[in-house]
């Protein structure tokens, strides 16, 4: 009774999301190389007044 | 399983606004924690936050992209992109469901007695416009004389910007209430906006103008957790259109980008059609009651 595709045996696995995770991650990996999580950082320690509509 | 969810959001929000020692320090948290990416919309000049928001630093790093390569940095993005697109890729819109603090807000707004609506579906693609301009174009290239771009869309549209930072910094620091005019009152006039059509309609924010969920919908046929649909045991009874939050009609649409896979049509399906998957591979399916028959049993 229950269809072929939701057997464990014979479910197939998607490769797509694997392959955008990692092009992503290597995309993170370079930004890191770059320093820009220290650029991020110090943006986010700062309140930025015209962001939230204030200024 | 909404029960679980709701922990699940619960979570998140102290997670991403856990920096309770902001009425003593009258200021933001600056510790390294800001350095991690919040997974939901949540304003890093929030008093509480302790993540830093995707959209803002896109958005912030955009604007100063010209004084970056002038100086030999390569600040355009890489990290926060990178870094949207590992989440995308693995829950996709789950994050809006499951993890966004401004969603779980829409969500208790909704539950306040009220006569309900829906929403128009053509203003679902607002949300893109807002991405692709007022996240990505304007900030990039609306530059002003010494060569810096705007965070369009935190200045003049962001409703979880005004609620989690704009109205606390003004209590928190009196003195930036000399500050405020007219900019000020445009974006408290789009928060109340939305408060009020999220009483009266389920997710007006999500559905119509978040770009942050625009950029995880991207992924909704790719994304490694995902929603699956059993056609042999659908029997269009319509129930998974009544609960879906987003207005998504599941077995019409199985990879909607829309859905935030919140399992509302899971648990309302009778006939076990619809399972959570993770790469392809089904890991959970809800017991079929006893008496209900396959449509089209194989």
């Amino acid at each position: 009774m229950t269809p072929q595709k939701n057997n464990p045996l014979t479910q197939k696995i998607r490769p797509a999301p694997f392959v955008t995770i990692f092009i992503f991650l290597v995309l993170g990996i370079i930004g890191i190389t770059l320093e820009e999580p220290s650029r991020v950082l110090e943006q986010a320690k700062q309140i930025c007044l015209s962001c939230i509509g204030i200024g | 399983m909404d029960f679980i969810r709701k922990w699940v959001q619960a979570l998140f929000f102290i997670l991403t606004n856990g920096y309770w020692n902001f009425p003593l320090s009258k200021g933001i948290y600056k510790g390294p924690l800001k350095i991690v990416c919040s997974p939901g919309l949540n304003c890093y000049s929030c008093p509480a936050a302790t993540t830093y928001c995707p959209l803002g630093s896109l958005q912030q790093l955009l604007a100063g992209i010209r004084m970056s390569l002038e100086n030999g940095q390569f600040f355009v993005g890489f990290y926060v992109v990178g870094t949207m697109g590992v989440i995308g890729g693995f829950v996709g819109r789950m994050v809006c469901g499951w993890a966004c603090p401004f969603g779980l807000f829409q969500e208790l707004l909704y539950k306040i007695p009220s006569p309900k609506f829906g929403i128009w579906s053509p203003l679902r693609s607002i949300k893109y416009l807002l991405l692709l301009f007022m996240v990505i174009l304007l900030p990039l290239f609306a530059i002003d004389e010494f060569g810096f771009g705007s965070t369009w869309f935190c200045k003049y549209v962001c409703p979880a910007g005004t609620l989690e930072a704009g109205l606390p910094m003004l209590v928190l620091q009196p003195g930036l209430r000399e500050s405020i005019g007219l900019l000020f009152f445009n974006k408290l006039f789009v928060l109340v906006l939305f408060i009020i059509w999220a009483v009266l309609a389920s997710r007006p924010f999500c559905r119509t103008a978040c770009p942050l969920g625009a950029f995880y919908a991207l992924f909704s046929k790719i994304k490694l957790v995902k929603l699956r649909l059993d056609p042999a045991r659908c029997t269009h009874c319509q129930a998974c259109h009544t609960v879906c939050p987003m207005g998504v009609r599941f077995n019409e649409s199985p990879d909607d980008m829309e859905c935030i896979s919140c399992l509302a049509c899971s648990k309302a399906c009778m006939f076990d059609a619809i399972s959570l998957e993770v790469g392809g591979l089904s890991i959970a399916r809800q017991p079929r009651p006893s008496g209900c028959q396959l449509k089209n049993p194989t």
